[in-house]
Order: structure tokens, then sequence, then C-alpha cells
């Protein structure tokens, strides 16, 4: 899978409408690694180290980022539906972007607004579902239940802003839901890349504790497993990873929810190889359809949000279907 | 020989008093049966036991309070196998009875661990199933499982809520040998929540009957199972007939509620 998704970078960075040969694109990035030994021209250097190679990490990092939430949700609430989009985290961070875009009010000023609305709403979404849990008694179910509906009351609070906003505000802020990975630069890469390490070397770490809360609260709970508290963590690493991925890129909806799954067919139900594997389908995912999306329209590029749900679905289906027959 | 000692045991749940004022002993080895009508409280009180609902009163191991051990340390000490089963986990059925070594486990798996599950599931007689999932298994097989699993533990006191509700008359009688020879042939002290009585007569060295959240009656079935108390606590007429020390309890019909 490592393999693949190298090999994959590898013909993605080569993609885009400047015209560079492949040899001139690898030359470049050999010279950006080992300047003293090789040399490209300026262009090259700019559309290869500006333009592609952090789009590409930024396509692994998210992607495997997007996988891993997705399994801790789906693991510690037991819900094959449980994702960052259907647990209306992504709704909030469109909330927030559009608040940002539309009213032009934000956490944070400047040319962090749009981000730091998305951040922030997204991290308030899990704080309401983590605190409607808690009057509820914190039960996987309630969380799902206040989860859908904070997805509701976000949309709409999202269609209202589309409603009420200028038609250029509208374009920028379907623009915005569609996902993408255009606002990619070497710091975000950064951020999103730093981030997600942390939290999956923590996930693997308690990989055995995912798996003993997936067979229920009290199992977990007889097995050692401080079960609110471990929910709580959990719930809480899943949406920081979410929030700080989707308020760079907009709503990518579909990885968390179907990487967990292609993965859970293949290599079963255990945490300590379905984190890793799930990241890395998830990575898969996304750098294929960010590869699409520059390519099958070209120069014209799709969102990705929607490349990912034409790439994944039949493969899924494909998947599911081979699964019943067997 | 493990020993358990509950006192002044009471829970509220929601503003409702579940259970008020338990206090029993218990030792190994014996197979101990908490009998009640629907909501007397022998899942709450179990739970309460093992330490996932808090309850006042005390509930002490050895004559080590359970309440100031940590979470891991009470699992090192108390098995527990819960009411009703995931029937749609795809978990192997290993990997579900490994996970009851979770207590003693560091990230990775000893060899020891794995010869441990493998005893489990031979003595269970699940060896064959072992990597199934467990959603293809029948009642009966998953009931097995969930007792491998809690005998992986290595917990000198085990818990079951209920392990023959879902299991017909065969694989309950089984099952039920099996928990009896567990816990008196191999020394341990086992607590059941059941609703057979005549299945809890024939296994269970002790009975505690449960009503409305309190101990009405306790001791060896013989003594426990008569028709006073079936008609107090269930509001049902019956004959118990004894075959050797085993009472027997034929229902006759339901009083008139009051």
């Amino acid at each position: 899978m490592v393999l693949v998704i190298v090999l994959l970078a590898g013909v993605a960075v080569t993609l885009g409408s400047a015209d560079l040969s492949v040899v001139e694109v690898y030359r470049a990035v050999c010279a950006g690694l080992f300047p003293d030994q090789f040399s490209a021209s300026d262009t090259a250097m700019t559309i290869v180290w500006d333009y592609r190679l952090h789009r590409v990490l930024m396509a692994i990092a998210a992607g495997f980022g997007l996988a891993i939430a997705g399994t801790v949700m789906q693991g510690i609430l037991r819900n094959p539906l449980a994702s960052p989009f259907t647990l209306g985290i992504a709704s909030a961070a469109s909330t927030g972007a559009s608040i940002a875009i539309v009213l032009g009010v934000g956490v944070i000023g400047g040319e962090f607004l749009v981000v730091g609305n998305a951040f922030v709403f997204a991290l308030l979404a899990a704080a309401l579902i983590y605190g409607m849990a808690r009057v509820r008694g914190m039960g996987a179910e309630s969380m799902i239940l206040a989860g859908i509906a904070l997805m509701y009351l976000f949309s709409a609070v999202t269609s209202l802003l589309q409603y009420v906003g200028s038609s250029e505000q509208l374009q920028e802020v379907v623009f915005w839901t569609f996902g993408s990975l255009g606002r990619s630069d070497w710091p975000k890469v950064g951020i999103i890349g730093g981030i997600v390490a942390v939290s999956t070397l923590y996930l693997i770490y308690r990989a055995w504790d995912l798996n003993a809360l997936a067979e229920g609260d009290d199992v977990a709970e007889s097995l050692g497993i401080p079960v609110k508290r471990s929910m709580t963590i959990f719930m809480l690493i899943a949406s920081l990873i979410t929030a700080s991925i989707i308020c760079f890129t907009g709503t990518i909806g579909f990885i968390g929810l179907v990487a967990p799954h292609i993965t859970r067919m293949v290599v079963g139900t255990d945490h300590r190889f379905l984190l890793p594997a799930s990241g890395l389908v998830g990575a898969l995912l996304l750098l294929g359809a960010d590869s699409l999306a520059r390519t099958l329209l070209a120069p014209t590029i799709l969102p990705v949000g929607i490349m990912t749900a034409f790439l994944g679905v039949p493969f899924f289906i494909a998947l599911f279907l081979r699964g019943r027959g067997a | 020989m493990v020993s358990l000692a509950v006192r002044n045991l009471s829970c509220t749940i929601r503003n409702c008093r579940i259970l008020s004022e338990i206090s029993f002993d218990a030792r190994a080895p014996a197979l101990v049966g908490l009998v009640g009508p629907n909501g007397s409280g022998k899942t709450t009180l179990i739970r309460c036991i093992d330490g996932i609902l808090w309850s006042e009163g005390s509930v002490s191991l050895d004559g080590e309070e359970m309440s100031a051990l940590p979470r891991m340390e009470v699992a090192r000490r108390v098995a527990y196998v819960p009411q009703g089963i995931r029937d749609s986990s795809a978990s192997l059925v290993f990997d579900t009875v490994l996970m009851g070594r979770r207590p003693h486990l560091s990230w990775s798996i000893r060899k020891t661990d794995e010869e441990e599950v493998i005893r489990a599931l031979e003595l269970l007689g699940v060896d064959d199933l072992a990597f199934r999932q467990l959603r293809t298994l029948s009642g009966g097989e998953r009931q097995r499982v969930m007792i491998a699993r809690a005998l992986t533990q290595g917990s000198p006191l085990l818990l079951l809520d209920e392990p023959t509700s879902a299991l017909d008359l065969r694989n309950a009688m089984e099952v039920m040998g099996l928990i009896r020879r567990l816990a008196v042939d191999e020394g341990r002290l086992a607590i059941m929540a059941i609703h057979d009585l005549n299945l809890a007569a024939r296994y269970c060295t002790e009975i505690i009957v449960l009503c409305e959240g309190s101990i009405v009656a306790r001791g060896p079935p013989a003594d426990v199972f008569t028709p006073d108390v079936i008609g107090r606590v269930y509001g049902v007429d019956a004959v118990i007939e004894q075959r050797g020390k085993i009472p027997y309890i034929f229902p006759l019909s339901p009083r008139k509620r009051a």
C-alpha cells in the first residue's frame, strides 16, 4: 500500500497544466532536495515546489487524517455511519467558513479569517456533541443523535447565509464546501502532517482500548478501560484531526466514512492494524481523486470532494458486493 | 480462595432507587444465582459489584475495597459477561477472546497470552471456531466465546448476566454445567443473574432472591425455593418437588394482581 501511494505520488507530481516533461519534474524535485548535485530551471522549480509537491503531500496527509478520524469515530460509537461529516463537525466548519465569507466576522482576522472560523466551529461542534451526550449520559447513541441534530442545525445556518449573501459570496461558500486541495502550501502541510502524525501514534498506542470500546461500554469498562474519559479523549483527537484538515481544505466528507469500511473488509477490526491501514487507504483515495480531478478536464480542476465520491463509491460497492457473496 | 463482601450497597439511577442496602458474603468455590422478577435489580447489582455503576456502600474482595482500586486492577480481579452480545461484530473469535487479556497486556501480544486464549477456547469447546467471525456463530457458540473471554482475564471472581437467556434447553444446560465446573471444580467464585429457576436450582450452590431492590431470601436452592417465596416474589402459585437435593419448581398459575 505504501509503495502504491509512493508510485501514485510520483505520477501525481508530474501532472498539471504546465508544460513540463517528467524528466524536468524529477530534476526539479532532486534539485530542491540536493541543490549541490542537481539543477533545474526556475520555472520547473517554482511549479514543482510551489504548486505541485505540497499539494500531493497535502492529499496524503489529509486523506490519512480523515480516514483515521472516521475509523476512531466508527469504532468508539459502534456505528458504521459515524464520520466527521455525519457527526456535524464538517457542517460546523462550513458554517464557520460561511460566516467569515458572508458576514466577514471571525475569531481571527486577516488572511486566517475563513480558516480560523472553520477550525473553531468544527471544535465547537465537537464540544457541543460532547456536552449534549454528557447531559444524556454519554452513550454512543447520545453522541450520534447529538451529532446528527447539530449537522442539520449547522446546515440550516449555512443555507441561510447562502440565501442572504451576494452571488460572489454564494459562489465562494459553495466552492469552499466542495473541498479543494488548491489552497495548500508548505506551512499547512506541516501543520496537518504534524497533528496527524502525533495523533496517529497516540491512537495506535491505545489500539487495544479502541478494540475494547468497539465491543461496548460495559465490556470495555470490565476490561479495565475508563470508558467516559477514553471516549472523550478519542472524540477530541478525532475532532482535532478533522478540524485541522477541513479548515484548510473545505469539506471532504467521503474519505472519513468509506476508507474505514473498505479497510475493515480487508484487514479486519483490530485497530492495531486497522488504523494505519485505513489511513493509507484514505491517503490513496484522496491522492487518486485529486490526481483525477486535475487531469480529467484539464486545465480545469474539478473539486476533489466530487472526485472522491466518483472514485471511492464504485470501489466500495464492488468490495461490499463481493463480501456479501463470499 | 477469593471472598466477596458486599455491605449496605444501594444504587439510585435518575432519582429511582434500584437497590437498597444490599449486604451479603460469598466465598469461592461457589456458583451464586441471583434470581428475582424483572426490574428486581439483578443486573444492577452485578454492574455495581464490578464498579461499572456507581453505588453507595462497600464492595470488597479479599478485604480490599474495590472502589479504591484502579479500573485496570479491578479488571484483573473481576471478569464480567454482560447480557446480550453484539451479534453484528465482525471480530474473529480468537481476537475477541484475546481481548480478555487486556488487563495483562502491553501493546504487543506475548506467547503466554496466546496460550491462555487457546486454553480457554479448548476448555469451552470452541477452539475449532477460532478464526470465524463472531457474527457467524449461533447464540450458544457466542455465549461460550464470551465466557472464554472472561476466563482469559484470569480473574477469581466471575460475574455473568443471564448467560442462558438466548439459549435453547441443551445449550443452556451445557453452558450452566460449564460455569458450575469453572466455579465449583476450579475454585472460582461465580455470581450470575438468571431467570430460569429450575436451571438455577440445578446448578447453583447458593441462591440470592431479589425483589424490588432488596434481598428477600438467601441460601441453598432447596431452602430458598419454597411455594411461599415463589408466591411472595413472583406472585405465582407453584409446587416444589424435591428430587435428590434438587428442587424442581412447577408453576401453576399467576395470582391476581393486588
